[in-house]
């Protein structure tokens, strides 16, 4: 059984159907890419997934469980953390404030701290601005912050929304090898991005998006090859 | 010395000020609507208190505590009443004009209940006062006890929302209520504490004002419930130290004007200074200028 399975989802906003009737899987262990221009609803995906939009039709299982109907809030203690488009880090708390509410819903204070300690093997620069408003950082080091707090829920599944958006190309590469390491160290990633050449480069398999339908899926390797994907969205 | 005298009498009501803006920006901040409300909890709080101490003989600590249960309640069954169902509303006014009503259904429960003939208040504070100056600067107990009852409601509100979890998830809801959620946090139980805890401390206001002034009317708590308004938005609404600083300088103003200038115009004064401010700083005293980084 698929970790994470979508079925017919249908999402309206208002008398817009923005996603009509998608399907798909993500295997445990995999970076799964959907990509897809401006307006695809590659956003409006995740967010129905973590409950912040509610699905029309279809439905959402999770190792087992339906939320298609949960609420958002009560999302990240499933086991799946969310790092949301634009970062949306809180900007006047401080960094350490920020990815201690990435804990929130964690009880054992030994396992917040031993998952604290990772975040910040893994992102030095937070361990040096950990009493700095959030609001202070740049955007790459926001993104870090952003990707810290959702490891800090411990998920078993991320799913990560445009990280690259209006980073510099140097931290971009980074912040796409951070992605590859979390997700070599055992997390799921389930990966929304408009750069798809980086994205179909670390993905195992990708689907693209189209006017809120699935138009190509498969091998991520494959559809870097596909003429229809290179000229639409590889610039080749 | 009488200028001592204006002072502390301005300081005074102004710490019954930044007690109900705490309220008011509290609200704000985090449910992002302005609780018209507020100032009539304050009258609920103070007929809890009245009835209590004048029918019932209870001590007037127990009083208070019994009034801050009530109005926390009644907090927290107005949110999910009338405010709650308005949230997803397309327009805020919707919930504006719901606080409205709820302020005129207050004030019109209170004329049933208690009705039109004001009720004389007896001082909650039993403390004696203090004579400097020989006499020329006298400061009442209750003057203290308000004072310091501003300090410690401004400490522990700090030290509430800064160190404990459920603070930071206020903090959390206040800035980003999408992300709030991401992290777990319930935002509807986190309002409800919200109005809660501003509730609370608007008994507290109730029993503090009415020991100032001892006059209970069912529209005692509009006017207070204005000017505290006023004083959270002068602050910056949404700031708990811009509240607190917002308060205590409308009531010196208010205060001082009464003294000096004329007791007609004090209100027109506080008015006008709090238009002078948001012309120079739009987002209050302490308000935060919201700044995005790309």
């Amino acid at each position: 059984m698929s970790m994470l399975s979508i079925k017919d989802l249908q999402v309206y906003y208002g008398a817009i159907n923005a996603i009509k009737g998608i399907s798909f899987d993500v295997e445990q262990g995999e970076i799964i890419a959907l990509i897809g221009a401006n307006g695809a609803g590659k956003t409006t995906i995740l967010h129905t997934i973590t409950g912040l939009v509610q699905a029309k039709h279809g439905s959402i299982m999770f190792g087992g469980k339906d939320l298609t109907r949960t609420p958002a809030h009560k999302i990240v203690s499933m086991g799946m953390a969310h790092v949301p488009e634009g970062r949306r880090v809180f900007a006047q708390l401080t960094v350490f404030e920020n990815l201690m509410l990435g804990a929130y819903t964690r009880k054992d204070k030994a396992e917040i701290s031993s998952s604290l300690e990772r975040v910040f093997k893994r992102f030095p620069r937070l361990e040096e601005r950990r009493t700095q408003p959030a609001g202070t950082l740049s955007g790459g080091e926001q993104q870090m912050l952003a990707m810290g707090r959702a490891l800090m829920s411990n998920p078993s599944i991320i799913l990560m929304d445009e990280p690259s958006m209006g980073l510099s190309p140097l931290y971009v590469s980074e912040i796409f090898d951070i992605i590859q390491e979390i997700n070599k160290s055992g997390t799921t990633v389930l990966l929304v991005e408009q750069n798809a050449k980086k994205a179909l480069s670390i993905a195992n398999r990708a689907y693209v998006l189209e006017t809120g339908k699935i138009v190509l899926s498969g091998d991520a390797k494959e559809l870097m090859n596909n003429d229809q994907v290179k000229k639409a969205y590889l610039g080749e | 010395m009488t200028f001592l005298t204006h002072l502390f009498n301005g300081l005074t009501q102004g710490s019954i000020y930044a007690i109900i803006a705490l309220g008011y920006t509290m609200v704000y901040g985090i449910a992002k609507m302005l609780n018209f409300a507020h100032g009539d909890i304050i009258m609920v709080g103070s007929y809890i208190i009245y009835t209590c101490m004048v029918s019932l003989n209870i001590p007037s600590v127990f009083s208070i505590l019994i009034a801050m249960a009530f109005c926390t309640v009644l907090g927290i069954v107005t949110e999910k009443v009338a405010y709650r169902p308005l949230r997803g509303a397309s327009s805020s006014l919707a919930v504006l004009i719901t606080a409205i009503g709820v302020s005129y259904l207050l004030q019109n429960l209170a004329l049933l209940i208690f009705k039109a003939d004001p009720k004389q208040f007896s001082s909650v504070v039993s403390l004696g006062n203090i004579s400097l100056f020989d006499g020329q600067l006298i400061i009442y107990g209750y003057m203290l006890v308000t004072i310091i009852v501003c300090v410690v409601v401004m400490v522990g509100l700090t030290l509430f929302v800064k160190k404990t979890k459920a603070g930071q998830a206020m903090q959390a809801v206040s800035e980003d209520r999408g992300a709030a959620q991401l992290m777990g946090i319930n935002v509807n139980a986190t309002i409800a504490l919200t109005f809660a805890i501003g509730s609370a401390l608007a008994a507290v206001a109730g029993a503090l004002m009415c020991s100032a002034s001892p006059t209970l009317t069912p529209y005692i708590g509009t006017m207070p419930g204005i000017k505290a308004f006023v004083a959270a938005v002068f602050g910056g609404i949404g700031s708990i130290p811009g509240a607190m600083l917002g308060g205590i300088l409308i009531g010196i103003i208010e205060k001082i004007s009464e003294a000096y200038i004329s007791s007609q115009m004090a209100d027109a004064i506080v008015f006008a200074v709090l238009i002078v401010v948001l012309l120079v700083k739009p987002a209050g005293l302490l308000g935060k200028n919201v700044q995005e980084k790309v």
